[in-house]
């Protein structure tokens, strides 16, 4: 079966003034009907390859690869229409923050619909919008139609978003940082929902965040990248195991519950970690 | 005994029917030389109660005693000798146009400390940053960096409580350890009091001797680490608490 | 490193300019205007505006040297009234028999002192008035904005021409009309900046060291509003010049034979058909003028506000 995705030597680059700044150097991965989490920290450019799978990349930004497939089609050279054929019904992104993603003067039902009524199927977009929403585990979904996204809770909203997301089925959904902006309990609740639909429909997920231990709970498999480069690919129940010294660094440096070893011990950059690939 | 002791602090926004209380009668005391530490989700007024310590946010009730003393309103500048703090978000806790000498200086020109140039040197070098950061601006440092300096501007004026307000969350995790360990070094050396705010139950049992679980306004429920080590705590929303931040797990959604 | 007194030679200038690691508050001061000076350099409209500003302000302080006639006093009126522009007369002469292009040049003088004037007096105003309003809050901003409020209720001209009829014509009492009536937008731009400002932990933080209010609106608000405030009143450099021109125009500024040139436009308005110089000249004065402020605010925009950076 071929792969749902397949990225070889992704390469994203910024103008400064000291001459192009590469964010992205030579990013390769397949994505089948799975979870995987890219874990990274700030500025590791694990954002960046999330938004050029979709064709997001900031417009003074540059994005190369040797190769881009979504199921078959070829993305680099996509068209403006063929762009607009595939996000949202069948590649989508859930971003950090709601707020910025929902439009704040339409009510969440309204934009739901549209989205259903944009990628087909008229007659039925309000029965299938209310199915959607209370597929995300919101119990009153005919006020949550009826609510402008800043009359809900970081919570709510970010279930509204998923659904708007979801309600088209797409085979692919890249969310980045989905949970960051929530309480860790609500968080734990909206993977959960995450988790469901995945299963059931059958989706491809990208999950990009931070939170190294979050990710090898929730995914199969997970991508460590480092400045640009990922430096580790392992099974998540793997993870224990890790063999990069990022990886360990990075699972080390974390306090516990359970109490660990005081001082933390804290992460040392190797200059050899910017060359070494894959 | 007590360095700081809270008792029944209320503090409420708003009036009438628009009123919302974000603190309803909160209440711990926290020993000298001790690390205290206070967790809750957004909303649960973790971060009012260090607000109203100081003074940034005017209490609606209760009392608030340093050192055996209760507190005036509004503070008298030889509180801020006594109390500091350090915010949540490095980049906006120093301002863009001032360069960290400037940072630095400020607080010793108010409160009229001699020494000044040796002090400066000295808090720059106590937090691990060197001379050569002396005259940058805060755009010219990363966010761990920028946290050690507000650090250095909360120690400069040689405080005996630090009120520290969700210090490493906006830091990635491999910077969040090291300036979790300033922090504990910088405890031991000088014998400081803390008072920790956070969401991450982790960061909290790492650095705390003791913590109090908040939600809504209301105190749920105080513990030791060695309680919360041992999983002793006695409320659901504690343990909900617990088992969110030991990761994602596919059990099944409970009603 | 460099010693802390002496500046470099010139091939290091740049360097230690640049360098991320100042040894002295001079250092960093000067490194961070070059670097805005370097972000302002790549602006083509900006430096063309600075470029007129700063042709108008050395043609004001040599207006001696430039003028080849004296502005106020003609020639023969028999021979030499309403010339055309001719080698003689750059841009002609007026009914007078003076020669405009000398008018013009010292006519500079007047706009450059009014523009300067008016921005010492109003910027100041304006910013403590904001930043006050906004700081404190509560009855002192009621107070102060109700205030600007019935300032701004008048257009500007009008309540010009009330102050300038009430204070008497003349150049001085124009320029203090126009301040009076320009201070409120800059009170109200600098109180909605004060009002995102306020709330910032970094404002947070200095109270807690014990900060007067004073040393926070001055040291800490002040400095975060001024970019946006020297904008505001650059592009207004324009607004004003033309008010104090059409003051001029309308005999309420700068009095006769002075070379204003909104009074030139004024006295040449009576030939504007047969001798169309007489009044165009220093329109064409004002315009180019107007234009190299606006290009400058402009240009200091997209360097001081991180607002409209893209």
């Amino acid at each position: 079966m071929s792969p749902l995705l397949d990225v070889r030597n992704l390469r994203i680059s910024f103008p400064s003034r000291q001459g192009p700044v590469e964010v992205v150097r030579g990013v390769s991965f397949t994505l089948g009907r799975e979870r995987l989490g890219i874990v990274g920290e700030s500025g590791s450019g694990k954002s960046q390859t999330g938004r050029a799978l979709l064709g997001l990349t900031p417009p003074s930004g540059r994005a190369t690869a040797d190769r881009l497939e979504f199921d078959g089609v070829d993305l680099r050279h996509a068209t403006p229409k063929t762009w607009r054929s595939l996000r949202g019904a069948r590649m989508s992104m859930v971003m950090q923050d709601p707020k910025f993603s929902l439009n704040p003067v339409m009510t969440i039902g309204k934009q739901l619909i549209e989205a259903v009524k944009l990628h087909g199927g008229k007659a039925e977009a309000r029965d299938k919008s209310l199915a959607m929403l209370e597929a995300v585990q919101i119990r009153d979904p005919e006020r949550v139609m009826a609510a402008y996204p800043h009359e809900l809770s970081g919570g709510m909203g970010q279930r509204a978003m998923i659904a708007m997301m979801l309600v088209t089925e797409p085979d692919l959904l890249i969310a980045d940082e989905p949970t960051s902006a929530l309480d860790v309990t609500v968080q734990i609740e909206v993977l959960r929902i995450l988790d469901n639909l995945v299963t059931q429909r059958g989706m491809g997920l990208i999950f990009i965040s931070h939170d190294l231990h979050l990710v090898s709970t929730f995914c199969d498999r997970v991508l460590v990248m480092y400045a640009g480069q990922v430096v580790e690919e392992i099974d998540a129940a793997d993870l224990q195991n890790a063999r990069h010294p990022y990886t360990r660094g990075l699972l080390n440096c974390l306090p516990k519950i359970e109490g660990g070893v005081r001082p933390l011990p804290v992460l040392t950059r190797d200059a050899a970690w910017l060359k070494a690939g894959g | 005994m007590a360095m700081l002791d809270i008792h029944d602090l209320a503090v409420t926004f708003g009036h009438g029917a628009r009123a919302v209380h974000a603190l309803r009668g909160v209440s711990f005391s926290v020993n000298e030389g001790e690390s205290y530490g206070i967790v809750g989700e957004s909303g649960s007024g973790k971060s009012t109660v260090l607000r109203a310590i100081c003074g940034l946010t005017p209490m609606s009730g209760g009392t608030v005693t340093l050192d055996g003393k209760a507190l005036a309103t509004p503070r008298d500048p030889a509180f801020y000798r006594r109390v500091q703090m350090v915010f949540q978000d490095p980049y906006a806790s120093l301002h863009p146009r001032h360069t960290i000498d400037r940072v630095l200086s400020e607080p010793l020109a108010i409160h009229g400390f001699d020494r000044r140039e040796n002090r400066i040197e000295q808090a720059l070098d106590e937090v691990g940053l060197g001379k050569g950061f002396r005259f940058r601006y805060p755009h010219q440092l990363s966010g761990g960096q920028r946290q050690r300096v507000a650090i250095a501007r909360a120690l400069i004026l040689e405080p005996k409580v630090l009120l520290l307000d969700e210090p490493t969350s906006a830091l990635d995790a491999s910077i969040q350890a090291e300036v979790l360990n300033l922090l504990d070094r910088l405890r031991a050396e000088r014998g400081l009091t803390y008072v920790l705010v956070s969401h991450d139950l982790a960061v909290v049992a790492h650095m705390c001797e003791r913590l109090l679980v908040m939600q809504h306004g209301l105190a749920v429920e105080a513990l030791t680490r060695e309680a919360l080590q041992a999983s002793r705590a006695t409320q659901d929303y504690t343990r909900n608490l617990m088992a969110a931040s030991l990761g994602f797990t596919r059990a099944a959604i409970p009603a | 490193m460099t010693s802390l007194d002496t500046l470099p030679a010139k091939p290091g200038l740049r360097q230690w300019l640049l360098s991320e690691q100042p040894s002295s508050r001079r250092q960093a001061r000067f490194g961070q205007s070059y670097r805005a000076w370097l972000a302002f350099r790549s602006n083509r409209l900006g430096m063309i505006g600075l470029g007129i500003v700063v042709v108008l302000v050395l043609v004001a302080i040599f207006a001696g040297f430039i003028a080849p006639y004296d502005p106020l006093t003609g020639g023969d009126l028999r021979t030499a009234r309403l010339l055309p522009p001719s080698w003689d007369h750059l841009m002609g002469t007026d009914d007078l028999a003076r020669d405009i292009f000398s008018r013009i040049v010292y006519g500079s003088r007047v706009t450059l002192v009014v523009v300067a004037l008016v921005a010492a007096i109003a910027t100041p105003v304006g910013l403590l008035v904001g930043t006050s309003a906004g700081y404190f809050g509560g009855w002192v901003d009621t107070v102060l904005m109700r205030v600007t409020d019935i300032f701004l209720a008048f257009p500007r001209l009008i309540l010009a021409l009330a102050f300038v009829a009430a204070l008497g014509p003349g150049i001085e009492n124009a320029i203090i009309a126009i301040a009076i009536t320009s201070w409120p937008p800059y009170a109200r731009l600098a109180r909605a900046e004060t009002l995102t400002i306020r709330n910032a932990e970094h404002i947070d933080a200095i109270r807690l060291q014990g900060a007067s209010s004073l040393r926070i609106i001055w040291g800490h608000v002040v400095p975060l509003c001024l970019p946006s405030v020297i904008i505001r009143v650059t592009l207004d450099m324009a607004g004003i010049i033309l008010t104090a021109a059409g003051l001029g125009f309308l005999g309420l500024g700068a009095q006769p034979p002075q070379p204003e040139w909104g009074a030139m436009i004024a006295a040449g308005r009576r030939f504007l058909i047969d001798f169309w110089w007489v009044a165009t000249m220093p329109g064409i004065a004002i315009f180019i003028v107007s234009l190299g402020f606006n290009f400058l605010g402009d240009g200091l925009r997209d360097v001081l506000d991180p607002k409209a950076q893209k």
